[in-house]
């Protein structure tokens, strides 16, 4: 079976593979749905890079589709541009309105549980409303 | 080829020479990276017309720009460049449209409105001037970019800053200023009946 594949888009690479790290290991102990990170500029800066967003949702994609959870500003617009074009990412990629971490660790948990891309964007979403104060 | 697809071809070699000019402002390297690649693949497979050169620029900007003025900049040039289809003569008026479209396009993807201190206060007065001449679109660009500096952010890094941001000229606006200025030079280098 096919599963929704996840990419962490972060403006740093350490923020997007710890988070990735962080989800798996909170994902429980079995397989978990494919997950990439793509954090900070090709040349190892802090920022955004088009062409390690592009390979990630290559490399998670199985044909369910992706859901990409992103940090803030030129994350958030490069993903949007990307899916805009049409032809940058696989078919089925969709950004999630999502807190990163949170998010981040409920997409993954749902997606390995065999989840479509709706219901692990509505996973997601949710972790906006557990407030913590 | 047209006059007009010179000059928007010259035009990304102006935009690298000024952004090199801009200093080590993360915005000015990351404006320079973008526009080194528009050049290097404008070179390598040049496009037959200006909407195809535009298309080409912003697809070069969203995959080369680290930072958010890649996205921003590229959506606008592809939506313009699309804008202006399969023409290989382009008209004042006609440029008009395509990037009061992309403009457009802008404000959707980054969710900002002019007063928010962006790149839109200066794009949004430019094209509207457009209509009027390409002199008019430069000034109403540059008194947009100089018109930013009391503002506060409500968009992007500076936002954070909240009032703190206010007193600074914004990056984004300044650039625009610049593509603007220098999109009215290459017209007026282009000649071809264009009013400058």
């Amino acid at each position: 079976m096919s599963l929704v594949g996840i990419v962490l888009v972060s403006h740093s690479a350490q923020v997007a593979s710890s988070v990735a790290a962080m989800a798996g290991a909170l994902s429980g102990g079995g397989e978990t749905a494919p997950i990439a990170a793509a954090g900070g500029t090709d040349d190892g800066r802090f920022g955004t890079s088009a062409q390690l967003i592009a390979a990630a949702a290559a490399e998670v994609d199985q044909g369910a589709g992706v859901a990409v959870l992103a940090d803030l500003g030129s994350a958030v617009l490069t993903v949007k541009a990307l899916i805009a074009e049409g032809d940058q990412l696989p078919d089925g990629t969709r950004l999630l309105d999502a807190p990163f971490a949170e998010g981040a660790v409920a997409a993954l948990v749902t997606a390995s549980a065999g989840a479509d891309l709706d219901a692990v964007a509505a996973a997601a979403a949710e972790a906006y409303e557990y407030r913590k104060v | 080829m047209n006059t007009t697809a010179d000059a928007v071809s010259r035009e990304a070699v102006h935009l690298t020479e000024l952004d090199s000019e801009i200093g080590d402002a993360d915005h000015g390297i990351n404006m320079q990276r973008g526009f080194t690649a528009v050049r290097a693949a404008l070179e390598s497979d040049p496009p037959d017309t200006p909407g195809a050169v535009l298309v080409l620029a912003g697809r070069q900007l969203i995959s080369t720009v680290g930072g958010a003025s890649g996205p921003l900049y590229g959506t606008l040039l592809r939506r313009a460049g699309k804008m202006l289809g399969d023409g290989t003569e382009v008209s004042r008026e006609r440029l008009t449209e395509a990037l009061r479209a992309g403009v457009a396009a802008v404000a959707q993807l980054g969710g900002a409105k002019a007063g928010d201190k962006t790149m839109l206060d200066a794009l949004e007065p430019a094209v509207k001037a457009l209509g009027t001449s390409f002199a008019a679109a430069r000034e109403a660009a540059e008194q947009g970019a100089t018109a930013t500096v009391p503002m506060v952010a409500r968009k992007g890094r500076a936002s954070y800053l909240g009032e703190r941001s206010a007193g600074h000229q914004d990056p984004g606006a300044t650039s625009s200023a610049l593509l603007i200025a220098a999109l009215a030079r290459a017209a007026a280098d282009g000649g071809s009946g264009e009013t400058p």
